[in-house]
């Protein structure tokens, strides 16, 4: 007979290297970051014990007691209670810590103690601290805790060898569940247990009289008050420039790529049907979006790197009070960043804000954060409309668009924000921010080669899935009915999607847009950058091969300046993401600030574009 | 242990102190700091922070705006705080 499955659980304060350790146990594909409170979502993973015993490990949420003071931390609390319906209780915790970092671990700990479960205490990051010259009477402080203590390195090879062994050894001498004391502590009890923590690391623990000197010396420059915030703005900088210049010889690689397979495809297959579906709706479709991949892998590579260095909790300190003044809270920082990437980790790295109308402004506001799916529809317009001239020697005009449409995102969250809080909240007073700075560490390249990696292949099934099917759908309503017998112009102007593109044009023209882009726009509130794939669909079909080759050449000659501004202006506002919106309704838990925020989003958009439009159109630019 | 000198006689309030101030916490009070957590709440929250008495504490950085939020090193954990909610820790 199996023995039963273990369930063991990691719990530690947030930066004590727990998501590292759970990686290296499990070989999970989750990401190791250094900001506090990371761990927003279950994560579970497994692992066979040397012996051969089948372990599910789960991996909690940081935090520094078990009062549960967010709705992260009350998952900690249930699960290590064993309150949480439908989990097992956890037959071993595994209480993590940072061995450079003792001291708030060890007064978790002893309030874990009270709740009677199996506990073990894993020194983790055990080298660094050796290196620092802290030194640990591993002995002498399992016997004063009363529960066996183990160390590991999760980021080394074989560096978990010894805490397997020992789980072996506890696996096979089970420690018995003792009765749960555990209630919430008063502030008295803290503060006698964080004594009692204290006192047992005099007396276990030898910390070393230097500290950490690199960290000290980069926070020096990088929290200056002055020189930190132009820091931050550099990197910022540096990091659109990338994403619009360094990604370029690539993409074009990958564009040269799918045209020439189209080409190939268009001359072996015979004419019709079936070469008209693969070339215009399947290669030239999912290619236009699929040649963006090196621009989401290098603005994810960014933000992995500035999380792993622990630059993300360094950046919401340095903004904390500017972004007060838009009425955010300095944790709102990390949300925000990281829906530059996509709004959907970002809205759901809020729930590290404890204060649910600071959390609930920034799930407002995250969906204007320029994601990495507008990145397509920017570049495919900056390239098409906006000359590629350097200024000033070495800033690239197309960069500096691209870095205004990101500013135009966040100066319009601001506002959103700040109007928020006049208009709705305006009694209330602000949440504290308290957030640990944790040491800098040298970012791990497997872990951020497994964290891009990850995102590379989200977006490609994306493209293998919803921009697919998106794509068989526009090519055909922009195929069919096919047109009559003797039927003058191209044949698109027949089609399904004519007929629902000059439905919708009335409501859109006054925005400059023509009937084509209103049929791109609808496919494009499942997907943004399915607005690119489905213009080249449209324009492809209408206007033949060369077209869908060359489909920002077309444009250029099709729209005016004008119009196009004037998407771009809606592509900073427009709620085009269904995901985003399911998850603005699972996270807030209702379906009124779902509608808010379409609302809202759609009526800025509509709005801005009118006024891009006109103004431009008054400047001579129609 | 060594005490950090310093200047003001008996104890001030770690959010009314400058950069490179140094000493350890004598003592939370809660009810000075005008925080919109509630006393309690607060008290708990800096204790599980590392604010207990006795533990040595250095400004190490400010923000821009009004010198706000503050960078405290707690012992060897680096602490980001608002200033208001610093009031609440009496040090010297």
């Amino acid at each position: 007979m199996e023995a039963p499955l273990l369930h063991f659980a990691l719990v530690g304060t947030p930066n004590s290297g727990k998501t590292a350790l759970f990686n290296a146990l499990t070989g999970s594909r989750q990401k190791v970051a250094n900001y506090p409170g990371v761990t927003v979502e279950r994560k579970e993973g497994s692992f066979v014990t040397p012996s051969g015993r089948q372990v599910s490990l789960v991996d909690l949420p940081g935090t520094y007691s078990l009062r549960g003071r967010s709705p992260d931390e009350e998952i900690t609390r249930d699960m290590v209670l064993g309150r949480t319906p439908g989990e097992a209780p956890p037959d071993l915790i595994l209480c993590v810590a940072d061995a450079t970092n003792l001291r708030l671990t060890i007064r978790l700990l002893l309030e874990l103690k009270n709740t009677g479960r199996p506990l073990l205490l894993v020194l983790n990051m055990f080298d660094i601290a050796r290196r620092r010259g802290v030194s640990v009477d591993i002995e002498k402080l399992s016997q004063a805790l009363g529960l066996p203590v183990t160390t590991s390195v999760a980021v080394r090879k074989n560096g978990t060898v010894e805490l397997l062994r020992l789980a072996d050894d506890l696996i096979a001498n089970p420690m018995l569940p003792g009765p749960d004391h555990w209630r919430p502590l008063t502030a008295a009890e803290l503060r006698a247990t964080q004594r009692e923590a204290d006192r047992i690391i005099a007396a276990t623990i030898s910390l070393p009289a230097r500290p950490d000197t690199w960290t000290a010396r980069i926070d020096a420059v990088v929290l200056h008050p002055v020189a930190g915030l132009f820091i931050l703005a550099f990197i910022l900088f540096v990091m659109f420039q990338a994403v619009f210049a360094w990604a370029q010889p690539l993409m074009e690689i990958l564009s040269s790529a799918f045209a020439a397979l189209g080409a190939w495809v268009h001359d072996i297959l015979p004419p019709g049907l079936l070469q008209s579906f693969l070339q215009n709706g399947v290669i030239s479709g999912v290619g236009s979006v699929i040649v963006f991949l090196p621009q989401i892998m290098i603005i994810f590579l960014c933000i992995l790197l500035l999380e792993d260095f622990g630059y993300m909790a360094r950046a919401a300190f340095l903004m904390d009070r500017i972004m007060g003044g838009a009425g955010l809270h300095g944790r709102a920082f990390i949300p925000l960043l990281s829906s530059f990437a996509c709004a959907i980790p970002g809205i759901m790295a809020t729930r590290v804000i404890d204060n649910r109308r600071d959390r609930l402004t920034t799930i407002l506001i995250a969906p204007l954060m320029t994601c990495s799916a507008r990145i397509p529809v920017y570049t495919l317009i900056i390239s098409a409309f906006i000359p590629d001239q350097q200024i000033g020697g070495w800033v690239n005009l197309r960069g500096l668009v691209m870095f205004g449409l990101y500013a135009a995102g966040i100066v319009s969250a601001l506002a959103v924000s700040f109007l928020i809080k006049f208009f709705m909240w305006r009694d209330y007073e602000p949440a504290p921010f308290m957030l640990e700075l944790p040491d800098y560490k040298l970012p791990r390249v497997r872990s951020i080669a497994i964290g891009v990696y990850t995102r590379a292949k989200m977006f490609l099934q994306r493209a293998g899935t919803t921009i697919f099917s998106m794509m068989i759908v526009i090519w055909f309503l922009a195929s069919f009915p096919p047109p009559p017998a003797g039927a003058e112009g191209a044949a698109i102007n027949y089609s399904l999607a004519a007929m629902i593109g000059r439905t919708l044009e009335p409501v859109l023209s006054p925005l400059g847009f023509n009937w084509q882009i209103a049929v791109a726009l609808i496919p494009g509130m499942a997907a943004r950058e399915v607005a690119v794939a489905a213009l080249g669909t449209v324009y492809a079909i209408e206007g033949g091969k060369e077209a869908a080759e060359q489909i920002g050449q077309v444009l250029a000659t099709k729209w005016s300046l004008a119009t196009a501004l004037s998407l771009l202006a809606w592509y900073i506002f427009a709620p085009q993401c269904a995901s985003t919106l399911a998850v603005i309704r699972r996270e807030t838990g209702s379906w009124r600030w779902m509608a808010v925020t379409f609302t809202y989003m759609l009526v800025l958009a509509y709005a801005a574009s009118l006024v891009t439009y006109h103004v431009a159109l008054a400047l001579g630019a129609g | 242990m060594t005490l950090a000198p310093s200047n003001t006689p008996g104890p001030i309030p770690l959010g009314l102190a400058r950069r490179g101030f140094s000493g350890t916490v004598q003592h939370i009070h809660a009810t000075n700091a005008h925080s919109s957590l509630a006393a309690s709440e607060l008290e708990s929250r800096l204790i599980e922070l590392g604010f207990v008495e006795g533990a040595r504490v250095e400004i190490l950085h400010e923000g821009i705006v009004g010198r706000d939020p503050i960078a405290v090193r707690v012992e060897n954990v680096t602490i980001a705080v608002r200033r208001r909610e610093a009031m609440a820790i009496m040090v010297a």
